[in-house]
């Protein structure tokens, strides 16, 4: 028998590969080598004076890079307790469980382009409903959208309010894939619920733990949409994140070509971070 | 005799005036959009859109979001329709998109869409992608109407490759109610000893709106506040700042250049005159409403539109806006020229000449051209015409969400603005300050360079962070204008230079 015929039902899918994967990475790389811009519309070569700008001559992008990494860090944190609270709750018997199952998914299941739209609404510091609120107790107006440090966190908000469904999903069903002889132990043992949930939920649940917030990290460090339509990385740039400043070099100031820079060295970074981050989790939470 | 002659006279007499309005009602009753004026007469009217054919044919339009542009071409592209049989297909994109939406497939040489809307000052980046505006139509009787200056900003080099369809500006709108005003006037002159005016100077517009900001003034029950202005970064901002700029840096004594010396292409946005109107728009943040910083054009136009401010300055939607008889502030607010200052920088003796400046911003506005790729050109100019027909023309002006501003003479007559329901007085003020604009020899006009775009988008991000309190007013021009030495290195002087000398030659009254 010829083995050399099984390399032929694996095109298929090697060609998929190629084409939706290597393809648009190697692009990018050879675009980030080229001064493509709106005067310039060729891909010509020009070496690695776009990395060097980047390096040398860009504090932008990397402002813009460690406020994303505040951003993401910080909503997936508040995203897993709040999704691992809600997720505890409705796994134990409550009424209307059901109900509360979906009730706490519909977040999610919203368009993230309206929410944001609707929760800028809310938020508009004159017309908005919320400072209309807080104006009858006398607090107020805050400036949700348009104060640097205030800004930041309304993007968390709207984050945390968008995405913790997805935390409390995954957390939810890892704690109905759990045994039930741990927990039958330690109620025997008589340890009480914090007890229990110390030394055995949360043990337990590392894995799927670890496996959601990575998700939701590398989710949560794409974040655009929520950016460009609650403030345009606004007031100055004290929301600007990583992404979006990516958008407006490339599809605003038409700089193809830096933009591809950009894009390709965030991919780098993330890369490692991300296996950084994930190998530190994993020693934190899972004990040998 | 006599009578059969005085009958005969009367008879012609009635026809010749009442011929076009049968003539008109014809095309109204189809159409109600013109029904103020009926069809009027020309080349692109409906009568001789009527017996064009384009049966069988598709023309693809990418425009604006609904409603500011989007919505009149869409409007027109129906009307184009039902007139001539094509099938005409609207594409609606955000305004921050349309550049890339028409310069990606431009770069690639492909050509889906037959007409892109845009800005003004896209005009040196598309003009290689756009075919230039057939003679016929250059020359035609609508056309000739058009003032020189939209004429100028419609074309490079003497050849136009942007059909008129809008006309642009920034100027002042005030609550008339309140500066006009007797109880208001004496109540200002008591509490601050100064005369409550139209604002001459910028310095005194801050006064004024400082003055007038968070208390209810027009006793609605709730808190009015000074200016609405367009802060947010990305959406327009820069446009507000170049128009703050322009008393403190546009001096008639040193011409060759606004934004660059054109002769050494040093930028000029750090010098003095662009700093002290940095400074005096951080001091507006603490008299534009609650969230102002973040107001984008939509935002300004609601705000001053319904009623919130006292000034406003920007483009003329949100006076129209205000005018429309649905509007709160109906017949209560006038136009003024942009206000001046009491000294302008002098770059030539670097320092500060003193004297009132004031100098009109014909900003950027609403552009569309004709893809040279297009298949369907002649069918696209013949719908850029019909959009600017003076039936469609006359009727989209009034309509503030439009974003169909003047630019032609005929708009300049208060008669137009009257007709659809202003205040004589306003129309007057109205049309007196546009024409004005027209008249002054000490214009600015938007940057229309290779990198356009980045220009401005340095500019905006810096002035972003000034009026978030990121940098000080100084330390963000210093910033932008290094920026801008960047962009010039990655352009090539010479390029921007050689495209700039067109914008300043406008501005030097040689054009």
């Amino acid at each position: 028998m010829n083995f050399k015929h099984k390399y032929v039902f694996l095109f298929p899918g090697l060609f998929v590969l190629i084409g939706i994967l290597i393809f648009p990475i190697i692009f990018t790389i050879r675009l980030s080598l080229s001064g493509w811009n709106s005067y310039t519309p060729e891909m010509n070569f020009i070496g690695i004076t776009n990395y060097i700008r980047l390096f040398t001559d860009d504090p932008r992008f990397w402002e813009s890079f460690f406020r994303l990494s505040f951003l993401s860090v910080s909503t997936v944190i508040l995203q897993y307790i709040i999704g691992f609270a809600l997720a505890l709750m409705v796994w134990r018997e409550i009424k209307f469980k059901r109900f509360f199952r979906v009730i706490f998914l519909i977040p999610m299941m919203t368009t993230p382009v309206i929410m944001t739209v609707i929760w800028r609404t809310f938020f508009h510091e004159s017309l908005g409903p919320v400072n209309d609120l807080l104006g009858h107790f006398g607090i107020g107006p805050i400036l949700w959208l348009s104060d640097p440090v205030i800004a930041k966190f309304t993007v968390i908000i709207v984050e945390v309010w968008q995405w913790t469904p997805f935390m409390f999903l995954l957390l939810l069903a890892g704690l109905l894939s759990l045994p039930k002889e741990p927990f039958l132990a330690a109620a025997i043992d008589g340890a009480s619920s914090f007890r229990k949930f110390v030394y055995v939920t949360f043990p337990l649940m590392a894995p799927i733990s670890i496996g959601a917030i990575i998700i939701r990290l590398i989710e949560a460090s794409k974040i655009m949409d929520t950016v460009f339509v609650l403030t345009s990385g606004g007031p100055g740039t004290a929301t600007e994140t990583s992404s979006f400043y990516i958008y407006i070099k490339g599809l605003r100031e038409f700089q193809m070509g830096y933009a591809a820079t950009l894009s390709f060295t965030y991919l780098v970074i993330m890369i490692i971070s991300l296996t950084i981050i994930a190998k530190v989790l994993t020693k934190l939470m899972i004990k040998e | 005799m006599k009578i059969i002659k005085t009958c005969l006279t009367a008879i012609i007499s009635s026809v010749m005036i009442f011929s076009p309005m049968a003539y008109a009602d014809k095309w109204s009753d189809q159409f109600p959009h013109i029904k103020a004026t009926g069809d009027i007469p020309g080349e692109c009217s409906y009568e001789s859109m009527s017996k064009k054919n384009y049966k069988g044919k598709t023309l693809k339009i990418n425009t604006h979001a609904v409603p500011v542009m989007g919505e009149p071409t869409a409007l027109h592209a129906e009307q184009f329709a039902k007139l001539t049989g094509a099938k005409v297909d609207v594409t609606h994109t955000p305004a921050g998109d349309l550049y890339a939406k028409a310069m990606v497939p431009f770069q690639a040489g492909q050509a889906p869409y037959d007409i892109v809307f845009g800005f003004s000052n896209f005009i040196n980046d598309w003009r290689r992608y756009l075919e230039p505006v057939p003679k016929k139509y250059v020359e035609m009787k609508q056309m000739q109407d058009v003032t020189p200056s939209h004429i100028g900003i419609a074309s490079w080099d003497g050849v136009m490759y942007q059909f008129p369809v809008d006309g642009d500006r920034h100027y002042l709108k005030y609550r008339k109610d309140v500066i006009d005003n007797p109880k208001y006037q004496k109540k200002y002159k008591a509490d601050t000893g100064k005369e409550l005016r139209v604002p001459r100077t910028w310095k005194e517009y801050g006064e004024m709106a400082a003055y007038f900001n968070d208390w209810d003034w027009d006793g609605d029950g709730e808190k009015e506040y000074g200016s609405a202005e367009v802060m947010k970064k990305d959406d327009l901002m820069y446009a507000a700042f170049y128009s703050r700029s322009a008393a403190y840096s546009k001096n008639p004594k040193t011409p060759g250049g606004f934004f660059f010396d054109l002769e050494t292409m040093k930028p000029l946005i750090n010098n003095p005159g662009f700093v002290e109107a940095l400074t005096d728009w951080v001091e507006a943040t603490k008299y534009v409403p609650p969230g102002g910083i973040n107001f984008g054009l939509g935002d300004e136009i609601g705000s001053f539109g319904g009623g919130q401010t006292l000034f406003s300055f920007s483009w003329d939607d949100a006076f129209v806006a205000a005018m429309q008889p649905d509007s709160p502030i109906n017949n209560k607010v006038g136009a003024a020229q942009l206000p001046g200052a009491m000294k302008v920088w002098n770059r030539e003796s670097n320092s500060w000449d003193e004297g009132f400046n004031q100098a009109p911003f014909f900003v950027w506005g609403w552009a569309v051209g004709v893809a040279k790729k297009s298949k369907e050109k002649e069918m696209a100019f013949d719908y850029l015409c019909f959009f600017a027909n003076e039936a469609n023309h006359q009727a989209d002006i009034g309509i503030g969400r439009f974003g169909v501003n003047p630019f032609r003479d005929a708009d300049f007559q208060a008669d137009v603005w009257t007709q659809i329901g202003w205040d004589k007085d306003i129309a007057q003020s109205y049309v007196d300050t546009l024409a004005e604009m027209e008249k002054s020899k000490n214009r600015v006009f938007p940057l229309r360079v290779p990198g356009t775009f980045e220009f401005n988008a340095a500019l905006a991000t810096a002035a972003a962070k000034a009026l978030a309190g990121q940098l000080s007013p100084q330390a963000a021009l210093d910033e932008a204008a290094k920026q801008w030495e960047d962009i010039l290195n990655r352009v090539g002087k010479d390029n921007v230079r050689k495209a700039y000398a067109v914008g300043v030659a406008m501005e030097d009254n040689k054009l």
